[in-house]
């Protein structure tokens, strides 16, 4: 189209035409397509959102909590022993994940200046670690406790939770450490204290709200997860007696029920995921105010 | 409130400790650093268990499990073809509506389209859809999708019926369930992971590249396609290969909406399969050794494909974020 | 046609008036910057803006070119018009304003391309059909950088040293032929050779050019400046236009005080 580098009309002419018709379809286009995007992108948030809260709010009751699930097809009952199962699980893959996702955490962020090259090797592996897909981590306690043990149990799928929040206490860990101040360290080690003493008497305390919340999180993505529990924990129709047995959580009954025939059973699947979302929802929006950042 | 006097005498050697003597100092990271060590061993320990229990599998059907397509527990005969497929398929669709989608919405939540008061709840929403379990959206994928998906075959077997291959609508038998269905579930899954990666990478061009393009006269459009994408292409690559490692291992939301057959179609309508949902359906009942076996041979598969896809993930990422220090 | 040409049929001659600047006051948000500026800027000649950091003088050259509202809120009250052309006017297309008033940064800036395409992009930008060799060829000799480059012209801006990347930037500037050019310390992050160069080239540029260069080098305003803006704040923190005149009169009689002190200050 334009042929010469300067436009030929005196300059007030010039400033005060329109773009050129092509540039301005393309901004037009694009501007709408991306509003048109991020539209579409809504949708389903919201349409998740309102179904669950709907259906899910509809079928809550005191039960749900204090009763076993009913025989299919007879309506009532609740899924009381899958919140148990889930609290168990989720308790014993914290009991697991904690204290070795803890410390890592302190190590890449406090060991950060003198082992830069193993501290890349750990976050490369963390990195990958949770990028694993969940249902590969549930063949995995598969093979180490079920195949052992010879029985699904609480600790398998505990096991399993508890490799899968991992990568997520780590990353929040060390992110929790490293909002601390740089000058408590300093200020720390200036008074003649070692960096032990220093991280476990000052660092941490200070950051522990963080490290709670990071541990908040993984525990409110676990117990969202069912893949890893199909297999390792499977389900039951009946309270937990003891932890070595196949054991019910709200994941799988959303996932069982679901796929059944019965409306009642797929109320309860709504009525269950209403609870799981209210729980990751409600530590995914205050971790986000923790740490201004997403995990 | 530990500070003796003793302590200055004693800081010199304090300052040169550190190679051998067991201080409580060389203790501790002794300790962080086995945890953290721990950690990563997981990797390998998992590698080692999958790929052990996977052993008789791979022994008795080989390289021959990449192609066979026949998964039949009754005779024993195990072929992972239409998984693969099924896999595959599934997340190529889920990559095409969501990295235009996801890079749409980058572009728009950096670039200064929107005040920030809208723009930051806008973003956090997105984000917000990473954290739902993906069996919420399984459950919400039967109940909502599904139907929708039903409505839209019928009414395209209606119209356009006629379209066939091998006297098949391509459009197949309107059940809702599908290749298609499952792609566009797990797109929305990916969404999130595609969209807040590329916005991170975006806000983190220099603003001046940003002034240099439009000082010069380009359009904010012009800058966003000529600049700035491929001044962040690395980081939106890494981004997208980050969704589809998510996608090839997404289980339950796939599992409730693929139809679970293992096919392979010529409608993308039709019914299939994914690794990931075969493990979910099949591990619990297994109860022979060969498909035990074999089941671990698919999890392996499961396991190796997208473990490199997240190393090539990360490395592009790393590299993205090295340059920029 | 030779760019060079076009440009002889376009130009102002002598004592034209660039930029006509009245009553101007410039607000971030709600903050006041810059206050009751008013001046002509002469087209064909370089104009130095000379006062203490933070007294508003890159404000001042961004809302010349109005880039300043691609970074934050702004609002501008009074008068700027390019050759008669109030260039706040709602009818004032912003990319040809851009196009017509080029601008180089403090930092350099060449966009992660190579050399060939840092030059070519206005004109790829604008739908140029043409020589587009020529145009980098033409444009890398004006920046005076040809001779260095003329080999690697198809190799990363990034790879050029920082005086040569600010000369790349320069060169950008110039391939879209622009009126003015502004530039607003453009040799603060150069060593003193580099900044001998883009002076030099200021020179060779003065009489094809409108060139306003903010600068806080009093020699180098002295060196390539025919006309000087002396801009200072007081405690209210907002920046005023004090005196402006011929350099030599700015620099050798200024009729204020501060003007004064701050040269002397600064030669001292
Ligand atoms: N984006 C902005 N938002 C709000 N205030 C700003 C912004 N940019 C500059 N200011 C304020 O406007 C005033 C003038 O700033 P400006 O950058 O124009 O000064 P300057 O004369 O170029 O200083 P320097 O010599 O340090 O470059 C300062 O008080 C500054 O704090
Ligand atoms: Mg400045």
């Amino acid at each position: 189209m334009t042929t010469s580098l300067r436009p030929e009309q005196p300059v007030s002419d010039d400033l005060t035409s329109p773009l050129e018709p092509g540039r301005a379809l393309f901004t037009t286009s694009m501007t709408t397509l991306s509003v048109v995007f991020t539209f579409f992108a809504i949708i389903p948030l919201f349409s998740v959102l309102i179904y669950v809260l709907i259906q899910g709010f509809t079928s809550l009751s005191p039960d749900i909590f204090t009763k076993l699930p009913a025989p299919a097809g007879t309506p009532g009952g609740g899924f009381g022993n899958a919140i148990q199962g889930t609290l168990l699980m989720v308790g014993i893959a914290a009991l697991i994940s904690v204290p070795f996702g803890v410390l890592s955490g302190i190590f890449l962020s406090e060991y950060a200046r003198d082992d830069r090259g193993i501290i890349e090797v750990i976050r490369f592996g963390v990195n990958v670690l949770a990028g694993v897909p969940s249902i590969v981590i549930g063949v995995f306690a598969y093979g180490v406790v079920v195949l052992s043990t010879k029985t699904f149990s609480a600790y398998a799928g505990g096991f399993a939770l508890a490799i899968l929040m991992l990568p997520i206490i780590v990353r929040t860990t060390e992110e929790a450490l490293k909002l601390v101040p740089w000058e408590l360290r300093l200020g720390s080690l200036g008074l003649g204290a070692d960096r032990f003493n220093t991280t476990a008497r000052v660092i941490v305390p200070a950051a522990l709200p963080g490290i709670i919340t990071g541990v908040m999180l993984a525990v409110s993505r676990a117990a969202g997860e069912t893949a890893p529990l199909l297999f390792t924990a499977l389900f039951s129709q009946y309270w937990i007696d003891k932890v070595g047995q196949p054991t019910a959580s709200l994941a799988v009954l959303i996932f069982n029920y679901a796929t059944t025939p019965y409306a009642d059973l797929q109320r309860k699947a709504w009525g269950a995921s209403l609870l799981l979302l209210i729980l990751v929802l409600a530590i995914s929006i205050i971790s986000r105010y923790v740490f201004r950042r997403r995990f | 409130m530990q500070t003796q006097p003793s302590n200055q005498l004693e800081a010199p050697e304090n300052l040169t400790a550190g190679g051998g003597s067991l201080q409580p100092d060389t203790i501790a990271r002794g300790v962080f650093l086995v945890a953290a060590l721990a950690v990563v061993g997981t990797l390998f320990w998992m590698a080692f268990v999958v790929a052990r229990d996977a052993m008789p599998a791979i022994s008795k059907f080989g390289l021959g499990f990449l192609v066979n397509s026949t998964w039949d527990p009754v005779v024993e005969e195990f072929g992972g073809l239409t998984f693969v497929f099924g896999t595959i398929a599934s997340s190529a669709i889920a990559m095409l509506l969501a990295v235009p989608v996801g890079l749409g919405i980058a572009i728009f939540l950096t670039e200064d389209f929107l005040p920030e008061w809208i723009l930051t709840p806008i973003a956090f929403m997105v984000e917000l859809l990473a954290a739902i379990p993906s069996v919420v959206y399984g459950l919400w994928g039967i109940f909502v999708m599904i139907p929708i998906v039903r409505a839209v075959e019928t009414f395209l077997n209606q119209t356009l019926g006629w379209i066939q291959i091998g006297g098949k609508s391509i459009f197949g038998v309107p059940y809702g369930p599908g290749l298609l269905t499952a792609g566009v579930l797990l797109a929305i899954m990916i969404l999130p992971t595609i969209a807040s990666i590329s916005r991170d990478v975006l806000k983190a061009i220099p603003r001046s590249l940003r002034n240099g393009s439009l000082a010069l006269g380009a359009t904010r459009w012009e800058t966003i396609f000529r600049v700035l994408l491929p001044a962040a292409s690395s980081g939106v690559v890494g981004a997208c290969i980050l969704g589809l490692g998510r996608a090839l291992g997404e289980t339950m939301a796939v599992t409730m909406v693929i139809g679970n057959t293992p096919q392979i179609d010529t409608s993308i309508f039709a019914p299939a399969y994914t690794i990931a949902a075969l493990l979910a359906n099949e591990f619990a009942e297994a109860n022979t050794a060969v498909h035990i076996g074999a089941l671990f041979f698919a999890a392996l598969l499961l396991f190796v494909i997208t473990l490199l896809v997240n190393i090539v993930a990360e490395l592009i990422v790393r590299r993205v974020s090295l340059e920029r220090n | 046609m030779s760019s060079e040409q076009l440009q002889a049929d376009q130009v102002p001659t002598k004592a034209v008036t660039a930029y006509k600047v009245r009553n101007m006051a410039f607000f971030y948000g709600t903050k006041k910057a810059l206050d009751n500026i008013s001046v002509d800027l002469p087209a064909k000649s370089v104009t130095a803006i000379i006062g203490p950091s933070g007294c508003g003088k890159s404000t001042f050259i961004k809302a010349l070119n109005r880039i300043a509202e691609a970074e934050t809120k702004v609002r501008i009250d009074g008068q700027i018009e390019l050759f008669g052309q109030n260039i706040y006017d709602p009818k004032v297309n912003i990319t040809r304003l851009r196009r017509r008033v080029g601008m180089v940064f403090q930092r350099p800036n060449p966009f992660p391309m190579t050399i060939y395409d840092n030059i070519t992009y206005g004109p790829r930008v604008f739908g140029f059909k043409g020589n587009y060799d020529e145009i980098v060829e033409t444009s890398l000799r004006r920046a005076a950088l040809w001779n260095e480059v003329k080999d690697k012209v198809k190799t990363s801006a990034l790879g050029l040293s920082g005086g040569q990347q600010q000369r790349l930037c320069i060169a950008r500037s110039l391939a879209v032929n622009p009126d003015v050019l502004l530039m607003d310390e453009p040799c603060s992050a150069l060593d003193p050779i580099a900044t001998l160069r883009i002076e030099e080239l200021i020179e060779t540029l003065r009489d094809q050019f409108t060139i306003i260069i903010v600068t806080h080098n009093m020699q180098q305003a002295g060196r390539v400046s025919q006309n000087t803006l002396f801009f200072n704040t007081d405690e209210s923190r907002i920046g005023q236009l004090v005196e402006n005149g011929p350099t030599k009169e700015i620099f050798f009689s200024p009729k204020d005080k501060r003007t004064e002190d701050y040269i002397s200050g600064r030669f001292g």
